[in-house]
């Protein structure tokens, strides 16, 4: 006879309260300025979905869309490789893997505004360390206040810098597991070190490497901070992101409605993108 | 095919070695016949794996040479040495189908598709994965895994020496027996040196025509599994092969006697050299016959002892018993003595053995 507990649930709810105050609630809240205007003193009215097909068809929202594919692009073609590269050529036993490892996770603990600040500072022409060594050493015409190829250069290096550390910390993690066993056979059968690396390092790296690229995905694509302080968006629009855009039509505008259609387009687009990478990048196993 | 020499080898992972026990390897000088099947035997840690390194090349010994026909390869890395391993744990290649997998030497080393088709068909053939060949490597089980990476050895015409590391540990014990056969038939049709690393008896005497049993970075014994089990030329040798091992009694000699507790023992012949160190009797429990007190009273020989332990282990009994302060197994065929009755205990003279500081001292009677 099948025996029913009910009593189940009861142990489930924590975490559903947990849940609905951290994650469901809040998001109804967006769900419901989404549909609605405000003109303020809680006054609402019912409006469908205007701000969706509004935001949709807006250039504003097409532009910063675009930057913000771009710049999560532009992050994951030069970190996943570089952190790869540099996960392979780190010592695997001895003194040096310890400083190793603290050296690589050192700019991940540093605050995101923090690191916003730092290069920032790190990159003014006239007093900044890098700036003044570009505009004055080297005399190039650097100010990223002024250029948007220099300002997304800018953020774009930020980020490698801030980031690749965790696909290098993950890609390690990966390699030292791998037995000595395979490098000795792929050594007596003749392998070259790309077969090596294709053949034994890479497959044994995949699911550490999916889960750095889909972090390194949802984490960029949601970059607000660091662009924000570096930046502000400028020069012009050109380092708007869509968070940052967002926030100027939340706080900045105070346009509710509009802001909360886009914060769940900007969601849905998130989580279709995350499912997607994943799906592809796991398929292979399941056969 | 080549016949392996290994000259005055000696191995240390410290990079100062200054005393023995800093060497994982001590001087070891050994030939590998061409097409023999030898087993390597030893316990964890006697430094086997270190020698099966060596001659693969993944290992450079600190002092020494390995000959392949006579030719230095030492410093030689392993792909020009024309050996191959099998690793403990199978290494196969995920991503790879069965037929790429075994495909993969013969492709680095830039031989012609034809050549490659024929060499993975003759040994799938062989192994029987024929009909895996199109499968995803990654998707075996363990036990065709394990014949895959050996199929990556044998695929080569040419190799010089396929070296086994323990290569049944992750296996089930019911494909242990099959794989093991498997081996055995492969030697016979390949022909190719085969070294079997192992610290499991039963595999070691039954694959190998040669066993080379090492300790503590030594080889002790080289001989066939009768030679080894008949004659250990060490304690350790006895005690290590058979199942239970042999008996080791600490003994006094005085002028060619030998006594145990001032109790005569008659051994085999007579002592050769010295008998300064420490003295040994060793006999094999098989050769020790047990009489019950009465029996022995009429006879007036044997030494009186206590039994302590009877384990049935099926094909026979093996009797654990007190003799004089010391342990010995005596394994019988027909009724044992219970537990607590008192015995005598009778060993067979021409196999009675003794020991000095370990090493065998005794010659049989008609070599004398």
């Amino acid at each position: 006879m099948k025996t029913e507990n009910q009593k189940a649930w009861f142990f489930v709810l924590p975490v559903l309260l947990l849940v609905a105050f951290n994650a469901l609630i809040p998001m109804m809240t967006v769900v419901n300025y989404s549909v609605q205007e405000t003109f303020g003193d809680n006054v609402f009215f019912w409006q469908g979905l205007d701000w969706f097909q509004q935001i949709l068809r807006s250039d504003r929202f097409h532009a910063a869309l675009g930057r913000q594919f771009m710049f999560t692009f532009l992050i994951l073609i030069i970190e996943v490789p570089l952190g790869i590269a540099i996960a392979l050529s780190m010592p695997r036993q001895g003194f040096w893997v310890p400083v190793c490892l603290v050296l690589m996770a050192l700019p991940m603990l540093i605050p995101w505004n923090v690191v916003g600040a730092m290069w920032n500072i790190f990159t003014l022409p006239d007093i900044g360390l890098l700036g003044y060594f570009l505009n004055h050493t080297l005399g190039l015409n650097y100010d990223m206040t002024q250029d948007p190829v220099a300002a997304w250069v800018t953020i774009v290096t930020m980020d490698v810098w801030h980031w690749t550390s965790l696909v290098v910390l993950l890609s390690y993690a990966g390699l030292v597991s791998i037995p000595d066993a395979y490098y000795q056979a792929a050594k007596i059968d003749g392998a070259s070190n790309w077969s090596v690396f294709r053949y034994i390092q890479l497959p044994k790296m995949k699911t550490v490497l999916t889960i750095a690229i889909l972090l390194r995905f949802m984490d960029s694509f949601n970059i607000y901070t660091e662009p924000f302080v570096l930046t502000g968006g400028g020069p012009g629009n050109s380092t708007t992101l869509l968070s940052i855009d967002l926030v100027k039509i939340a706080l900045g505008q105070f346009d509710l409605g509009p802001a909360a259609a886009m914060s769940l387009i900007y969601f849905a687009i998130t989580l279709l993108v995350s499912w997607l990478f994943y799906t592809l990048m796991t398929k292979d196993d399941q056969n | 095919m080549a016949k392996i020499t290994l000259s005055k080898l000696r191995h240390s992972y410290m990079p100062n070695p200054k005393s023995d026990s800093d060497y994982a390897l001590k001087e070891i000088d050994l030939d590998w016949n061409d097409g023999g099947a030898y087993a390597l035997l030893g316990p964890s840690g006697c430094g086997k794996s270190t020698l099966l390194n060596i001659i693969s090349g993944l290992l450079v010994p600190s002092e020494g040479q390995i000959l392949f026909d006579g030719q230095d390869v030492t410093e030689l890395p392993p792909d020009q040495r024309n050996i191959a391993q099998v690793f403990q744990f199978p290494v196969i290649y995920d991503t790879m189908t069965v037929y790429d997998n075994l495909a993969f030497p013969l492709r680095n080393r830039g031989r012609d598709e034809k050549t490659v088709k024929r060499r993975v068909m003759a040994i799938a053939e062989m192994l029987e994965v024929t009909d895996m060949l199109t499968t995803r490597a990654s998707n075996l089980s363990p036990d065709n895994k394990q014949k895959i990476s050996m199929g990556r050895g044998l695929v080569r015409e040419d190799v010089n020496v396929v070296m086994f590391d323990e290569p049944l540990t992750v296996i089930d014990p019911h494909l242990k027996w099959k794989l093991r056969s498997k081996l055995k038939e492969l030697h016979q049709r390949v022909k190719a040196t085969m070294i079997y690393v192992t610290h499991d008896q039963t595999e070691a005497l039954t694959f190998a025509d040669q066993v080379v049993v090492m300790q503590l970075g030594e080889v002790v014994q080289i001989g066939t599994p009768v030679e080894l089990f008949d004659r250990p030329a060490h304690t350790f040798v006895g005690h290590f092969i058979g199942s239970p091992g042999m008996n080791i009694l600490p003994c006094t000699v005085t002028e060619g006697v030998a006594e145990i507790e001032g109790q005569p023992v008659a051994l085999e012949g007579p002592v050769s050299g010295m008998c300064a160190g420490k003295t040994e009797i060793g006999i094999r429990p098989e050769f020790v016959t047990l009489s019950t007190e009465a029996a022995a009273r009429t006879a007036a020989k044997g030494l009186a002892a206590t039994v302590t332990k009877v384990s049935d282990v099926g094909r026979h009994t093996v009797v654990e018993c007190d003799c004089l302060g010391h342990r010995v197994n005596a394994v019988t065929d027909g009724g044992a003595p219970e537990k607590g009755a008192s015995v005598h205990l009778e060993f067979r003279r021409d196999q009675t053995r003794l020991y000095v500081d370990g090493w065998l001292a005794t010659q049989p009677e008609h070599l004398t």
